[in-house]
């Protein structure tokens, strides 16, 4: 175990981070070909001559993926250039096809933008600016699978099997120039980062964006310097990042490992590290120390990119809200919490709750159901809240019957869970179930006559003033009309009857 | 029956003077009998010629609209895929592989009812000028068996001449198919880059390869031409706009009013005495059909071969990577326990001929880091230099001519060892490739010292291809009404039908 606490590391050194973002674009089909996208399709039924790169095969270029790009570049306040390149990178490996991966290089299409980002400081919320150098396109590689062997890689491995699916998805890789500044709150600005661009491509509906199936990965590059000091430290790049806990922890872990080997006076390897989920270090990759020589050369299958500038401001104009900045808006509009405002982005309810909201439902109310009910009964079928058979439009019919007095929030919840079985709309789980409020004073006055007369001792001490024993009473009234009476309304006639004024 | 023009076929087919059926079987049988002298072809695909022909057969009989090539035979440059028969590009990394995909050019000829025989012998991977680079042997120069038929595109051309069939398709990266119809006596034709779909090309240089039409004369070539052309929104670099109208302008042959510029730098010191005799014979009977000669200047030709030997092993080092034993073709090495590194490493060893290993290694040096601004960087900044020669000659005249080649045909193992003096063959034809213009090359005599065809090459400016087809039927026809016959007539026979 480390003998060097964070806060050993962060008293001596400055972090500089550097994160390049992979994203796997959601268009229909592929890069450079027509063949589907589709995750998960049996193994090699995906392609076609060109993504398995035949002889004689060209690519052309899938303009969906261009416009994505560029609607992404512009997210992120870059500069769209009126004219890029794509270029080859060669190198040799059996998942990539043409044994070189079309991609950009000194020509990207955007370049020079930023993405603000918010964390919590020990001095409360705190913005931090990240400049972003490129946004460019490229193909992802076919995936491999070694079988046999003990590192699951293909050095010792008895065979491969190639799946050429994957070969030729559209990929967008964002990378930032070198992050500086972030101090102590590296790892949580990483996190935030990430967190953000996430948000960002979710919005503009350009990605799946999952971490966890590998349509974003993160890449990120940490470097450690004495404060104070404004020579870069050598850095490492740690690959296989697969969550935005992972990020927080990988940057933190690699701090913590170069700050180690600073100490004792060796030097940090420039090399490509994994990141280990079990364990939250990374082991080491291959060494970068004898760099890799790509031999990029601008691709001459492909014409150059250069996009019509009226087509770039429609695409401008068009952007969506910024996520964040829509965060604000609705915690501000709706009243809500910090804490809570949190849980909803964490559950990924937002959107759904706006909708509701949209609808014409109580913002609190709305909140209330997709975390809470809804949420718990999502997590109980272990799926996710989209994946419910409710929608906002039966939630916020559910938030006015109960409004208008129609169901009890007891009642309410088994309305929920009647329409999460599938068992229609609102509308059709009362009349199905036979749901209702039972508000007939004189079917209650009956229920709550037995009830005084079966626990009668319990009715004398309300009578002699004893309120707290009247609890006891309305349940059992509440039983006795088997949970459709409104409580409130059973309170104040048992409170009468027993001569004891309601407040 | 199969020394005629395709056009006279053509006419023969829509007469019922003959059928397609008849045409194709006299064409094989034409091959059965001289191919083991020529070895023209790498695959000849009997059945299916003969099946595509009875179709375009019956569909003339039920009276169906057909093209002017419909039934006329052809022989495919081994470099296209066709769907099912065997490519291999003059290599024996692709040994039995069977495409499962068409060439667009190869879509285009089966749309216009074209039959096509085999595939032709060729330079493995389109990387030569003598087609001695074939792992499958070179083809023999019907003219004289012991001479080179040129190269890349050896077998096509060689192909026309023996007439074993009356049209054929090459390629030309750097000359491929002008060096070959030169050295043949035969007509052949590089498109402007762009002009024909590359989808379905096996890619040497990718920004160089163009496909074009071969045939014995200038109008056939025109109508091949526009078989294969136009726009392929499979090919990113194919040109969005109508094809020229080349058919038109062989029928025409008219260059009345024309300039014609001669350029300085390709003639003289290193060409041929005969090359250049019947060079300037050719000028004069152009004079005389009314086209005004012009003298040209582009000093930055004498860049050009330095310039393409970058650029062409460059990007074939990264076009030929996909040849690792994978997917398809040659798998060498595979034994129990070989990794898939040292699988593609011995695949490539033994698959790849020295020229071409030779060009892999030289690309692979001109683009690595540190070399890449020096060697492919500079390449490029010449390229920019040769299209600005160029575009300020094509101010001063409509076309511009010089020999083909230096020289008529030279021996088959004549300069097999000397890569330089082999490269050296294509240096009138280079500059065209870089430009990306047309580039035409037609018979226009016989050497005297040798008695070998010598090649006159028309150049005309990006998509001005009717151009070069203007003048080259003006010069066939001075030529051919001077010789009384055409030219591959003095060719001595191989025996048989010719």
């Amino acid at each position: 175990m480390s003998a060097l606490t964070y806060e050993d590391v962060i008293s001596k050194y400055e972090p500089v981070l550097g994160l390049e973002v992979h994203v796997e674009l959601n268009t229909h089909s592929k890069m450079f070909c027509g063949c589907s996208t589709i995750f998960g399709a049996e193994p090699n039924t995906q392609t076609c001559p060109v993504c398995l790169a035949l002889p004689g095969a060209l690519p052309v270029v899938n303009e969906k993926a261009i416009e994505s790009t560029i609607l992404i570049g512009l997210a992120l306040n870059c500069s769209i250039a009126p004219f890029s390149r794509f270029a080859r990178k060669n190198y040799f490996y059996p998942d990539m096809p043409k044994n070189f991966q079309i991609s950009q290089y000194d020509e990207p299409i955007c370049v020079n933008g930023y993405v603000d980002v918010e964390i919590d400081t020990d001095e409360g919320p705190q913005s931090f600016r990240i400049e972003i150098e490129r946004v460019h396109m490229e193909e992802d590689t076919g995936k491999s699978l070694h079988v046999g062997g003990a590192t699951g890689r293909i050095h010792g491995a008895d065979y491969s099997l190639l799946d050429y699916n994957r070969a030729g998805i559209p990929l967008v890789e964002i990378v930032t120039k070198i992050v500086p500044g972030t101090g102590k709150y590296a790892p949580e600005v990483a996190k935030a980062y990430v967190a953000e661009l996430r948000d960002i491509l979710r919005a503009l509906g350009v990605s799946d964006v999952k971490m966890e199936q590998g349509s974003l990965r993160c890449d990120a590059n940490v470097s450690l310097r004495l404060i104070g000091s404004d020579v870069l430290g050598t850095r490492s790049e740690t690959k296989n990042v697969n969550s935005l806990r992972s990020v927080e922890r990988a940057v933190r872990g690699e701090m913590i490992r170069h700050a180690e080997r600073l100490n004792k006076g060796e030097k940090v390897v420039q090399e490509t590290r994994h990141f280990q989920e079990d364990t939250g270090l990374t082991r080491s990759g291959r060494s970068k120390e004898k760099a890799e020589d790509y031999r990029y050369f601008p691709e001459p299958d492909l014409v150059p990119v250069t996009p019509d500038a009226k087509w770039i401001e429609t695409l401008r104009a068009g952007l969506p809200e910024r996520p964040s900045l829509r965060r604000k808006r609705l915690q501000e509009q709706w009243s809500v919490p910090d804490k809570e405002m949190a849980a909803m982005i964490n559950a990924d309810v937002l959107n759904i709750v706006e909708e509701t909201v949209l609808l014409g439902a109580d913002p609190t109310k709305a909140r209330s159901w997709w975390l809470g009910e809804i949420s718990r009964l999502a997590n109980e079928k272990e799926v996710a809240i989209s994946e419910l058979a409710i929608t906002a439009k039966d939630v916020a019919e559910i938030v006015s019957l109960v409004a208008q007095g129609e169901l009890t929030d007891k009642l309410a919840r088994q309305v929920v869970e009647g329409v999460i079985a599938g068992e229609g709309t609102p509308a059709q789980v009362i009349s199905a179930r036979g749901i209702k409020v039972v508000n007939d004073d004189g079917a209650l006055m009956a229920a709550i006559e037995k009830v005084c007369s079966e626990q009668s001792e319990t009715a004398d001490k309300v009578r002699n003033g004893h309120l707290p024993a009247a609890g006891a009473l309305i349940g059992a009234v509440m039983k006795e009309t088997k949970g459709q009476a409104d409580a409130a309304r059973v309170r104040e006639l048992l409170l009468g009857h027993l001569g004891q004024a309601a407040n | 029956m199969i020394n005629n023009s395709a056009a006279q076929m053509s006419q023969d087919l829509v007469s019922g003077a003959t059928t397609s059926v008849a045409l194709t079987q006299a064409h094989l049988d034409r091959i059965a009998e001289v191919d083991d002298k020529v070895h023209a072809f790498l695959h000849v695909d009997t059945q299916g010629a003969l099946e595509q022909a009875a179709l375009v057969d019956a569909a003339r009989a039920r009276g169906e609209k057909m093209g002017p090539l419909a039934g006329v035979p052809l022989a495919l440059k081994d470099v296209l895929v066709q769907k099912g028969v065997p490519t291999t590009c003059g290599s024996k990394i692709l040994e039995g592989w069977r495409p499962p995909y068409d060439s667009t050019v190869v879509t285009n000829l089966k749309n216009a009812g074209v039959v096509i025989l085999g595939k032709t012998n060729m330079d493995e991977f389109a990387m030569g000028s003598s087609t001695e680079n074939s792992a499958y042997g070179p083809t023999h120069n019907p003219w004289d068996l012991t001479r080179i038929p040129g190269g890349s595109g050896g077998g096509s051309a060689a192909a026309l001449a023996a007439f074993q069939a009356p049209l054929a398709i090459g390629t030309d990266t750097g000359g491929s198919i002008r060096q070959p119809a030169a050295v043949t006596g035969t007509v052949g034709v590089k498109p402007t880059y762009g002009g024909v779909s590359r989808y379905g090309l096996v890619a040497f240089s990718s920004s160089l390869d163009q496909a074009g039409p071969c045939a014995r004369t200038v109008l056939d070539t025109a109508l091949l031409h526009e078989v294969i052309a136009g726009h392929d929104p499979k090919d990113s670099t194919s040109i969005n706009a109508p094809v020229p109208q080349v058919v038109a302008a062989a029928k025409n042959g008219e260059v009345k009013g024309m300039k014609i510029g001669v350029v300085k730098e390709l003639n003289g010191d290193g060409y041929q005495a005969g090359v250049r005799q019947r060079f300037e014979e050719s000028l004069e009977l152009l004079a005389k059909a009314g086209a005004e000669i012009v003298e040209v200047s582009a000093p930055n030709f004498e860049y050009a071969l330095a310039a393409y030997y970058l650029i062409a092993p460059s990007e074939c080092s990264s076009n030929l990577a996909r040849f690792d034993a994978m997917r398809y073709g040659l798998r060498v090495g595979d034994t129990d326990g070989a990794s898939a590194e040292s699988v593609m490493n011995m695949t490539r060893e033994v698959g790849f001929g020295r020229e071409v290993k030779r060009r892999i290694l030289l690309g692979t040096y001109a683009l690595s880091s540190g070399y890449y601004d020096a060697y492919y960087g500079s390449a490029q900044k010449v390229r920019t230099l040769i299209t600005q020669d160029f575009n300020s000659a094509f101010e001063k005249c409509d076309v511009m001519v010089s020999p083909t080649c230096p020289t008529t045909a030279f021996k088959i193992g004549e300069k097999a060892n000397d890569p330089l003096a082999m490269y050296l063959n294509d240096i009138a034809t280079i500059p065209v490739n870089m430009a990306g213009i047309g580039g035409m090359s037609l018979p226009c005599g016989i050497a005297p010292e040798d008695g070998l065809p010598v090649g006159f090459q028309i150049m005309s400016p990006v998509m001005q291809d009717q151009r070069m087809y203007s003048v080259g039927a003006a010069l066939e026809a001075a030529l051919l009404s001077k010789w009384g016959a055409p030219l591959l007539s003095l060719a001595p026979s191989l025996g048989g039908a010719a």
